[in-house]
């Protein structure tokens, strides 16, 4: 079988649950996000991206690192991740930010347990899109709207039915167990399909290649101050980012009870790089959205051969003073054919 | 798997208060449950923390020369240096580490070195030093030469071992104050004025830096006017951290992490990553 109809999605997610922690977009508090789900019908299936992006299957918002009780000296590490799970329903550009957040967490000098251990335990099967929305740039960070990578299946939306495409062994293996055979060997997503002609439709502001370039004659540039002028530094950015990792750690103690928790955290607060003493090396507005862009398009690149960007949009569509990523990107200079 | 955000056990050996003001302490810990032995160069850090409170970030003060009890001198700043500086021995505390690069060693063999401290900034420059004048590594380095101030007598700290180093003679020490008291009778005034006084051979010589930013600012052009050249000038600094492994994203200079790239740069490195520390 190289399709599963659209009216079957909800037996093959009941079929997952007895075995996994599901993940799927659901609306709650109204807002479409990712969250567990009890029921294969609860997952909605007609969106174009949620509000919020899915990074949190990997990395909660707060998560507890290491905690102990009472007199007693032993630490507990909290790494078990508990049951495998499923993300299922993520578009290609959060499936692709996945990859991003394996280098830096997963891959590097040093191991990160936390997030590799759920990593290694999650089965990510995207569904391409069909329509991107006014905000989407994931073609100017080397993605697509049928990009396959970070996922283990990626679903091709053909209406009625999705096409299914294996992108990794263990969506492979999982395809095999759970009869989502894939035909299609050697064919592209898209390739011959209704979608094909899809992916130009996303025109990219800038060349990745030559905006790196300009960002590296660009530290100095006068452009940041105004730029920093418009952020409200409020951070919402980084928050909706499938890419934004950085985070802080914190220790608590309430009744007898000691812990170590990890909280996302945002480059665009002072507290951030701000040091005991008083001295911060980012003490304005300017400082900290440089770094924003900079680390993502500019060090990102060097260090892990990636942009820190999907192209989601989530930080387009959701800035309370419409400071719009793709236009900052154009403005560095990073136009095709300009400089 | 081993998990880099779990600490290991060490106990308080000793808690010594370094200057006058009491601001600035000397924790000595030894390790509680024996594991391989902790090998680090001087210039590395550690993570000290409490669970409950928190963690944070210093240098390690003492020489590689002695694995077993590590030196930590820190400065009450926030909560977790009070709670710190409240330790008593046989107190446990936990330790992540060691982190960084450190100091040089390789490059240094052979060479005069020239350490210029100020302030707080001295400890692992003290590592460097006990290291070096180890009977065991005194022969991998020529002449070697400490430059070493605070803003007042009170402030210095490791006075038992400066008292030491100042009557050796296979090293030289000069110990400034910008501001003396009644009983000072040694070298009044800045860091880099001591160190403009100095006879260098630009060739030979390799100055390893650490201190607040004013002193560096004021230092590096006098070790130009010396002769030394930027890839011969390495700086060790400061960050602020919290996962110290390259992760949580906020210690970097450009694409390079003062965490895991540093805390010990060449100013010829400097000089191509953005001033932005």
């Amino acid at each position: 079988m190289r399709t599963i109809a659209r009216n079957e999605i909800g037996r093959l997610l009941d079929g997952l649950l007895a075995g996994y922690a599901v993940y799927a977009p659901v609306r709650r508090k109204g807002i479409l996000v990712f969250d567990r789900i009890r029921s294969g019908d609860e997952a909605i299936l007609d969106y174009a991206n949620t509000r919020t992006s899915p990074k949190h299957v990997l990395m909660p918002q707060m998560e507890t690192l290491l905690s102990s009780c009472g007199e007693d000296p032993g630490v507990s590490e909290h790494t078990d991740c508990g049951k495998p799970a499923v993300l299922f329903g993520a578009r290609p550009c959060d499936a692709r930010a996945f990859l991003f957040l394996d280098k830096v967490l997963r891959d590097g000098q040093s191991r990160d347990v936390y997030y590799a251990n759920r990593r290694d335990s999650l089965l990510v099967i995207s569904i391409g899109c069909t329509q991107p929305r006014e905000t989407c740039f994931c073609t100017t960070t080397g993605g697509g709207p049928l990009s396959a990578e970070g996922s283990d299946i990626l679903l091709e939306d053909l209406g009625s039915v999705y096409l299914a495409h294996v992108a990794s062994s263990r969506g492979a293996e999982f395809a095999a167990a759970h009869g989502l055979l894939d035909t299609c060997e050697g064919e592209p997503p898209g390739s011959g399909t209704v979608n094909g002609g899809l992916q130009p439709a996303i025109e990219p502001p800038v060349d990745l290649g030559l905006l790196k370039a300009a960002l590296d004659r660009s530290f100095d540039d006068p452009l940041w101050l105004t730029l920093a002028e418009k952020c409200l530094g409020c951070g919402i950015c980084s928050y909706l980012c499938p890419a934004c990792h950085c985070f802080d750690i914190v220790d608590e103690e309430a009744a007898g009870v000691r812990v170590r928790n990890r909280v996302w955290d945002s480059c665009q607060f002072s507290c951030f790089t701000a040091q005991a003493s008083g001295f911060n090396p980012r003490p304005t507005g300017r400082e900290r959205y440089r770094q924003r862009i900079m680390h993502k398009f500019n060090y990102c690149i060097d260090n892990h051969g990636m942009a820190g960007c999907v192209g989601c949009g989530r930080c387009v569509s959701e800035c309370p003073v419409n400071l719009d990523m793709r236009q900052v990107l154009a403005a560095f200079g990073g136009r095709r054919g300009g400089n | 798997m081993r998990n880099p955000y779990a600490p290991v056990r060490m106990r308080v050996e000793r808690n010594a208060v370094e200057t006058e003001d009491a601001s600035i302490r000397t924790l000595s810990l030894s390790f509680v449950e024996r594991r391989e032995v902790f090998a680090f160069v001087p210039g590395q850090f550690a993570e000290l923390s409490l669970l409950g409170v928190g963690e944070a970030p210093f240098g390690i003060a003492s020489s590689p020369a002695d694995p077993d009890l590590l030196d930590f001198t820190i400065s009450r700043a926030g909560q977790v240096t009070t709670e710190l500086h409240y330790l008593e021995p046989g107190d446990t505390v936990g330790l992540r580490g060691p982190l960084g690069n450190g100091y040089p060693l390789e490059e240094l063999h052979g060479r005069n070195v020239l350490v210029i401290g100020g302030g707080f900034g001295f400890s692992t420059l003290r590592a460097f030093t006990s290291f070096a004048l180890h009977p065991a590594n005194r022969g991998d380095f020529l002449d070697l030469e400490v430059v070493y101030g605070a803003r007042n007598p009170g402030l210095l700290l490791y006075k038992d071992e400066l008292k030491n180093w100042g009557r050796r003679d296979d090293m030289s020490l000069s110990v400034t104050v910008d501001n003396a008291d009644q009983d000072w009778s040694g070298r009044i005034g800045t860091v880099p004025a001591a160190v403009k006084t100095l006879q260098v051979d630009p060739e030979s010589t390799t100055a390893l830096v650490c201190g607040p930013p004013a002193m560096i600012r004021y230092t590096l052009p006098v070790l130009a006017e010396l002769g030394l050249r930027p890839d011969r000038i390495h700086l060790s600094l400061e960050m602020k951290m919290k996962c110290g492994i390259g992760k949580c994203g906020r210690c970097n200079i450009g694409g390079s992490y003062v965490c895991t790239d540093g805390p010990v740069f060449s100013l010829a490195r400097l000089d191509r990553l953005p001033r932005e520390y």
